[in-house]
């Protein structure tokens, strides 16, 4: 209450002029302990609701334990110990009553189920030319002693066996016990050494397996993942290759004739040993599927502009890439004196343009691979990533290739090293001038 | 879509209809032929005329803006009516013109862009086309005043494509000079269009704009130029990736034959 401050503050009589109906409220101005004056008038003198949990009259006092505890030095039964031991630890005894129960961790005492067998059992169902009775009977020792951890069975098996031998024998005499013992077929079968048999050689298989790979050099890694990477994309152009064949058979009219053309694949070509081969053809494998989608929605459409067809081809043809891989395959064009959108639009001129498109696509990105192989080749020359002396350009121009839409880490192929062709641009460039030089009109 | 081929060919045009009944089997209406493309060329354009002395300050020049055959031939046996979407401006902006010649004139001093509709025959397609051609009343480059005897002339060469068109469409129109339908496979047969291989409908109203009176104006547009350009670059463009090709050829024969001979590993 800021009243009775400033009362002081002007030097007035503090007390109100009602002073039985000030009295009543007197108890609620009442500012609880535990909290400074002040404090509680900014909250207007009501207590901040925001704590409930602590009760404000507590603040300054410790709660009252509820119960008196002691702690005893007391000998402890455990259900998980066998023999007769006696062991002792403290514990904390509330009110005088030491705690109930059994030792706390003893549930943690979990082990293996060994089946059992009989001699008669062995006779009957178990013998093999390789394991005797007796190292059979001391497998299953270990085996019930060590909780089936077979590295450490493996170890004091007094036998020479290998792990995957002792393995073998422990889980067929298993089954053969589980088949001979079962009730019906059905508890049998849902057994999960039933369901999943232990196969030796899979197991020796598999760590082998596992080791050749802990064990592969970086180097080996690199190669390992270039290569499923290319049989990856081969299997993806079969895949897409197959898919567009479907898609061209399938029409979707009774009448289904035979396209009479063959799509923008079928247009006028240069030479008579016309299309580049579609394995050197750089386009991703993606694409294939990407011209027959769009196909597809063109014919949808049921009409549709000439320009507007050929720019989703355009599109089509350019999802795969960067956009910095687009302009320059506009940048290509230009120079080369080609209009970007042709100005006479027949179906001819459209498919023609459409392949040049892709054609300068192919040739960038062979550059661009042939650029990147060179500064993988110097780069390996020079020995390892770490010393690279003088090489502050080769760095920037090989990191170059990873930011064009990606596609050189998509498509490590690798080149013989370099050839010089007639009339090939990007010579053997020395180590000073490795930027990538751009396709010019003058070098074609 | 095609399902509500037969309900809408009940046309709403008061115009005699084009096309065939359908006589008995109306199947007929619903076939499309796959794989024969129908192609229109077009022009899309405008002629605009600076009014000299007689312009004033809202109305300084005379424009045409129009949809054409790219030869001249009479566009509407494609095309129903074409809507010219004028600058709000304009009084009553949205223009039809619901037969050929599609050309609309007007009277104005701005440029802007004029969307076009395109409706087609029900035989054709149900679906309208979206175009645009901006309007140009100034030549690019200033060369003096404008004469008022010289038009700015603004066209750009389109194709109207029908990729799987209707079997009755087709056989309507696969001989008319103003659309383009490739040669038809051997053996290939077309049922007969009906009535409307009669031309008498198409010399009822001259749709063409042979003489038209701006016809004098119009461009030719011939793809042999564009179409030489391009085998040319194509054959520079191949020329250049040769080299690489060889290379690349060798390296990947090696690899598939590696993973072909490769059993699956893991």
């Amino acid at each position: 209450m800021g009243g009775t401050d400033a009362k002081d503050i002007l030097g007035l009589p503090k007390t109100p002029l009602y002073e039985k109906k000030a009295r009543p409220q007197k108890e609620s101005h009442r500012k609880p302990d535990g909290i400074s004056r002040e404090v509680y008038a900014l909250t207007g003198g009501v207590a901040p609701p925001l704590m409930p949990s602590i009760d404000v009259t507590h603040l300054k006092r410790p709660p009252p334990p509820h119960e008196k505890v002691a702690w005893q030095w007391l000998p402890i039964n455990s259900s998980a110990r066998k023999d007769d031991l006696q062991l002792y630890h403290w514990v904390r005894v509330v009110n005088g009553v030491p705690p109930t129960g059994d030792y706390s961790f003893a549930k943690y005492n979990k082990s293996v189920d060994i089946l059992k067998y009989t001699d008669d059992d062995y006779e009957n169902l178990l013998t093999d030319p390789v394991w005797t009775k007796e190292e059979t009977d001391q497998l299953f020792q270990l085996c019930e002693r060590f909780d089936l951890r077979f590295t450490v069975i493996a170890d004091r098996f007094p036998l020479s066996r290998t792990l995957e031998e002792l393995k073998d024998r422990y889980y067929s005499v298993t089954r053969a016990l589980l088949r001979a013992r079962a009730q019906s077929p059905a508890d049998l079968a849902n057994h999960p050494l039933m369901k999943e048999p232990y196969d030796m050689t899979r197991d020796r298989e598999r760590k082998r397996a596992l080791s050749m790979v802990l064990s592969q050099s970086r180097h080996q890694e690199k190669k390992d993942a270039e290569i499923l990477a290319e049989a990856k994309r081969i299997t993806e152009i079969r895949l897409a290759a197959r898919r567009a064949a479907d898609l061209d058979v399938s029409g979707n009219e009774n009448i289904g004739l035979d396209k009479a053309d063959g799509g923008p694949g079928c247009s006028v070509s240069p030479s008579s040993n016309s299309q580049l081969p579609a394995t050197a053809v750089a386009p991703s494998t993606l694409t294939m599927a990407d011209y027959a989608s769009t196909l597809a929605s063109l014919r949808m459409l049921h009409v549709y502009l000439r320009t507007y067809g050929l720019e989703q081809m355009v599109q089509a043809a350019s999802s795969a890439v960067g956009l910095r891989t687009i302009k320059r395959v506009e940048q290509t064009l230009q120079d080369l004196g080609v209009n970007l959108k042709p100005k006479v639009p027949t179906k001819t001129v459209c498919d023609e343009h459409l392949e040049l498109r892709k054609e300068i696509l192919t040739l960038l990105n062979l550059q661009k691979q042939l650029l990147y192989k060179e500064s993988e080749g110097s780069s390996h020359r020079e020995g390892a990533y770490a010393a690279m002396p003088d090489t502050p350009k080769d760095r920037v121009f090989a990191s170059e290739p990873f930011s064009f839409g990606g596609i050189s880490a998509e498509r490590p192929i690798k080149k013989e090293p370099k050839r010089k062709g007639p009339g090939r641009q990007a010579d053997t460039p020395s180590p000073a001038h490795k930027r990538p030089r751009k396709l010019k009109a003058s070098d074609l | 879509m095609e399902d509500s081929n037969v309900e809408r060919f009940s046309a709403s045009t008061p115009k005699p209809r084009i096309g065939i009944d359908g006589g008995d089997d109306n199947k007929n209406w619903r076939r499309r032929v796959n794989g024969v493309e129908v192609s229109v060329p077009i022009v899309c354009g405008s002629i605009a005329f600076f009014r000299g002395k007689k312009a004033k300050e809202y109305r300084t020049h005379n424009w045409t803006v129009y949809v054409r055959g790219a030869t001249n031939e009479d566009l509407g046996v494609v095309i129903r009516k074409v809507i010219f979407h004028l600058h709000p401006s304009f009084k009553s902006p949205t223009r039809v013109v619901d037969s050929p010649p599609f050309t609309l004139s007007e009277c104005g001093w701005g440029e802007f862009k004029i969307d076009i509709t395109i409706f087609f025959h029900a035989d054709a397609c149900e679906r309208k086309l979206e175009l645009s051609h901006l309007l140009k009343l100034n030549p690019e480059i200033y060369s003096g005043p404008q004469s008022p005897n010289v038009p700015v002339v603004t066209e750009s060469y389109n194709e109207i494509v029908f990729p799987d068109p209707f079997e009755c469409f087709l056989s309507r129109v696969i001989n008319h000079p103003a659309v383009h339908v490739p040669k038809l496979p051997e053996g290939f047969n077309l049922p007969p269009p009906g009535d409307a291989g009669d031309e008498s409908y198409y010399k009822m109203k001259k749709g063409d704009t042979k003489d038209h009176p701006l016809s004098h104006w119009f461009s030719k547009f011939s793809e042999a130029d564009e179409l030489f350009k391009l085998t040319a670059t194509r054959q520079k463009v191949y020329a250049a990736c040769l080299p690489f090709v060889q290379a690349d050829i060798a390296e990947l024969k090696r690899q598939l034959v590696m993973v072909d001979v490769q059993p699956e590993q893991f």
